[in-house]
């Protein structure tokens, strides 16, 4: 039996298909990643599995519970940490978690180990209101508060969004060592560097999903030839390379371009052929495609052009 | 593509050093916000202001813009001085966020011209702006939809164009890219490489590492002081690391 399994799960608000035929599985013990940008579909699909929202069309189950007959089960068993904190801001950060170990049935002290890791590096804020601490420290708090009870499946939505480089490290390291205590995990995030952290990721955008795979298997099936072009006039570059035959297509990346091309082609003959056309102190080189070249390519396929 | 903007009255600038800073510094009560940071941007560059939450970078951008007084230090931004001149500050510099820019129940045109109002444009400059940005955005056809209907993206350029309504000589843009949409981002970029080749100077406060490697040069806020400033290639090097994010990671622990 899957931790979650998701079929052709399909939801409008009014006029707009928030989720178009969504299904996917995830296993026991597997950190699954959702990784798509604002207004993708990402909280939709986790309010309806944790029975918060009806779908218009589909099926799923969580724990191997149906998300509408069996709703009050899965309320036990699930833990959801939604996008927007749901920590009470009034309440101290012991009042918080001792509020959410009662309304589960539980007591802080019965499942102290599976938060132990996480809550010794808040507890000495214990007495501090919820609504005062850092935004990591409202992460931690909040996932620890999500866990109290033990849920066999978290859902965690958008766990890192808006917390600093740090915290959001720290809280993959979490996630890690959660997942070997034989949690599904789903999480989902904007973020398209972490979506190699995940065992599974499925890439989705404006309700549909693009791809699910593993992270290193997607990145390995990127068909065309990509190359990293670096230069001090990226701009100019960028105009120059945009109208080129052999260009499919060309993105600024950072510091330097993205270059897909047509057909195969040398390092050394693109930067020949821009060293002639005035670029000279360009750099080219063949570089494996990363998530966000996957998704970017699959957009356009797509048909997206926000 | 289809970005606009204008060049620069030269004039305006007889140096090209469009922010220059010394020991700036802010100070609430024993707390002390920005330790005396001294940094200098040219013109037409992109310099990413980097931090943690908390690391100082609002209050140091609240000083640049005339809108906070430091406690001490010296410095001028875009030809102006900031402990004496910050209403002309005000007055030449664009700033746009994630939070606040476009007014979302009004009009694409009627947010031109409030802020084209704002900042004393005629009412015959008005027009003129407001068909060129519709033009270069091609927005012409939603010219009088609320901003609220318009996808992000195009939210996000029509701020961006917005903010240099008045033709300024810095645009700061504070968090500017929430959401993260890989797409819009790029689109976004875009833009700013083209304002910034027509020699306007923009300053971008992000807590999003990999944004970082847009800018030509970052800074780096630790605790109120600058603790690394140099290109995102040579402080990958400095810091032996591979990518911004593990820069960061070892300046900030």
């Amino acid at each position: 039996m899957k931790a979650i399994s998701i079929q052709n799960i399909s939801k409008w608000y009014k006029d707009t298909k928030a989720l178009d035929h969504i299904s996917l599985e995830v296993g026991r013990g597997q950190l699954f990643g959702l990784i798509g940008p604002d207004g993708a579909g990402k909280s939709t699909l986790f309010r309806i599995l944790t029975t918060l929202l009806l779908a218009d069309e589909g099926e799923a189950f969580v724990d191997g519970l149906h998300i509408e007959k069996d709703y009050r089960e899965i309320r036990k068993r699930v833990g959801y940490m939604p996008g927007r904190f749901s920590l009470y801001q009034d309440l101290s950060v012991e009042e918080n978690l001792s509020f959410f170990a009662t309304i589960f049935g539980t007591t802080i002290a019965e499942n102290y180990d599976l938060i132990k890791d996480i809550y010794v590096q808040i507890e000495p804020f214990k007495k501090r209101l919820a609504g005062k601490l850092s935004g990591g420290m409202k992460q931690k708090l909040a996932l620890s508060c999500a866990l109290i009870h033990k849920p066999s499946v978290l859902f965690l939505d958008e766990p890192t969004t808006g917390v600093d480089a740090v915290s959001r490290k720290e809280f993959w390291d979490m996630l890690k060592s959660l997942k070997e205590k034989n949690i599904a995990i789903l999480v989902s995030t904007p973020y398209m560097d972490e979506a190699t952290l995940c065992d599974k990721i499925a890439l989705i955008q404006e309700g549909k999903i693009l791809k699910i795979d593993e992270p290193e298997a997607m990145m390995a099936q990127f068909e065309r030839p990509l190359f990293a072009v670096k230069t001090n006039s990226t701009y100019q570059l960028l105009k120059h390379l945009r109208v080129q035959s052999f260009t499919h297509s060309v993105l600024p990346f950072g510091e330097c371009l993205h270059l897909v091309t047509t057909e195969a082609l040398s390092p050394e003959s693109i930067q020949e052929q821009l060293r002639s056309q005035g670029f000279i102190d360009v750099e080219v080189s063949k570089i494996r495609a990363g998530i966000e070249d996957v998704f970017l390519d699959l957009s356009h396929k797509a048909g997206n052009h926000a | 593509m289809f970005f606009w903007t204008y060049p620069i009255k030269q004039e305006t600038m007889p140096n090209t050093k469009v922010i220059q800073v010394a020991g700036l510094t802010k100070q609430f009560g024993d707390f002390v916000a920005v330790d005396h940071i001294s940094f200098e941007v040219e013109k037409g560059e992109i310099f990413g202001f980097l931090g943690a939450n908390g690391a100082g970078k609002t209050t140091a951008m609240r000083m640049l813009t005339g809108l906070s007084k430091p406690s001490s230090g010296k410095g001028k931004v875009a030809g102006f001085d900031v402990l004496k001149e910050s209403e002309r500050i005000k007055e030449r510099i664009g700033y746009m966020s994630q939070k606040f820019s476009l007014y979302e129940d009004l009009t694409v045109k009627e947010n031109i011209r409030f802020y084209g109002g704002i900042y004393g444009l005629s009412r015959n400059q008005i027009g003129t702006k407001t068909s060129q940005i519709l033009e270069e955005l091609q927005l012409s056809e939603v010219g009088t939809k609320p901003v609220r209907s318009l996808p992000l993206g195009w939210k996000q350029r029509l701020a961006f164009a917005v903010s240099m309504v008045h033709e300024p000589e810095i645009v700061f843009l504070d968090e500017p890219t929430g959401g993260v949409d890989p797409n819009v981002r790029r689109q976004f970029w875009e833009a700013i490489y083209q304002a910034a080749e027509l020699g306007r100077t923009i300053f971008v406060t992000t807590h999003y590492m990999d944004e970082a490697e847009y800018c030509d040069r970052i800074s780096i806020m630790v605790s109120g002081k600058i603790k690394a400033l140099d290109s995102p290639e040579n402080l990958k090097k400095q810091f032996k690391a591979s990518s911004m994010d593990q820069v960061f990671l070892k300046l900030a622990r």
